[in-house]
């Protein structure tokens, strides 16, 4: 154990996240070499000062101002969803008006095949809804996948909270 | 019994908008504390801050109880943070204090010319007359590059597991430790006159060397 072990350690040290070897060869270290003592009391109390800065209070209207952001957003989504149709049923529409002229050039003993696609509009309103509501969350999207992504990763055994004046 | 944030976000998903509103209630400080340090401007955090609930709320439809509550949205705040930050939109309320001898991984976060480096030296006490130590803590704070930043308001104040800040980040967990080692490392040496001469001796010697 020498001083370049001081960086990825002494935050979880101070955090009381090491496992008791870990601990123990750090504080070994640390009654050795003033340097490294003198930076973890430096990092003990840095901790300490930032709880003098000042927390900011949300303005009284906040929580109005998001709903009122939220309603504005529905209204907008209201209207569009109105006057046309989300992309995705777009391209649904048009798939399947392609279908029929393609299907339509076939014997009439064939068309039955048509009626199938040609009933699901009415039945997709519930569906076209949801997607038009959900519509900007799209913009989210790279987030969330890649958000989901990391999620994958193996967990923590981590369920205490942590802090820097624990020792 | 209180519904903890996946379940509130779950009823939100289920078109329960009350739950909306507990969620709301619960992370707005938070969330608008931790935006104004990234951004350094009350007004801009506060707008930043609402922006933060309304993907929340969009995204209900999508929301998958993978990770905690605070993980995901502490994502989303960080990453509007950043996006804004890149934009310029709040550069004006930058402050840069001297970094000398540590990376600064910020992109352009020096642009301006470093104040008041000249009389900072001789006198500690001045120095805190001029400005109170609250003052100086901030100053320090938001002179870090804005990961580093991140890193530590989520560490210190939001009192998040490392695996949750290295989500939120997006880091492994071993890059998250050297950000929170440098970040409190810069901040050691910047609050030097706060926290009592006795550190000031170490912050000439840097570990590994
Ligand atoms: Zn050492």
């Amino acid at each position: 154990m020498n001083c370049g072990h001081t960086e990825k350690k002494l935050v979880a040290y101070l955090d009381g996240r090491l496992t008791m070897a870990e601990r123990r060869q750090f504080e070994a270290h640390l009654a050795l070499c003033a340097v490294c003592r003198g930076r973890a009391q430096g990092f003990r109390s840095v901790w300490d000062a930032l709880d003098e800065l000042p927390p900011l209070a949300p303005s009284p209207a906040f929580d109005s101002r998001v709903k009122a952001r939220l309603a504005q957003e529905q209204r907008r989504a209201g209207f569009w969803s109105w006057i046309m149709p989300s992309p995705r049923m777009a391209f649904a529409a048009t798939a399947l008006l392609i279908a029929s002229i393609w299907l339509s050039s076939f014997q009439p003993a064939q068309l039955p095949v048509t009626h199938a696609p040609v009933g699901s509009p009415a039945q997709n309103t519930e569906a076209e809804f949801g997607m038009i509501k959900d519509l900007p969350v799209l913009e989210n999207y790279d987030v969330l996948t890649s958000f989901d992504a990391l999620s994958e990763l193996p967990a923590q055994e981590s369920a205490q909270p942590q802090s820097l004046n624990r020792l | 019994m209180a519904r903890s944030d996946v379940q509130l976000m779950l009823d939100v998903k289920s078109g329960d908008d009350s739950s909306f509103e507990l969620l709301l209630r619960k992370y707005r400080t938070p969330v608008v504390n931790f935006l104004y340090r990234m951004v350094r401007d009350a007004a801009a955090a506060e707008d930043l801050a609402q922006e933060v609930f309304l993907r929340v709320y969009r995204a209900r439809g999508q929301y998958l109880p993978r990770a905690k509550f605070t993980t995901w949205m502490f994502r989303i705040a960080t990453n509007l943070a950043f996006n804004a930050l890149r934009d310029g939109r709040y550069r004006q309320m930058e402050v840069s204090i001297d970094q000398s001898g540590v990376d600064r991984s910020g992109d352009g976060e020096s642009k301006q010319p470093a104040l008041e480096i000249a009389d900072r030296q001789p006198s500690i006490e001045l120095e805190l007359i001029r400005r109170d130590r609250a003052e100086l803590i901030r100053r320090a704070v938001e002179s870090l590059p804005e990961k580093q930043r991140a890193a530590v308001l989520l560490h210190k104040y939001q009192e998040m597991d490392y695996d949750e800040i290295a989500r939120v980040l997006g880091c492994s967990e071993s890059a998250l430790k050297s950000l929170l080692f440098r970040a409190y490392e810069t901040l050691r040496v910047e609050l030097a006159p706060l926290v009592g001469a006795a550190q000031v001796q170490a912050q000439l010697t840097r570990p590994g060397k």
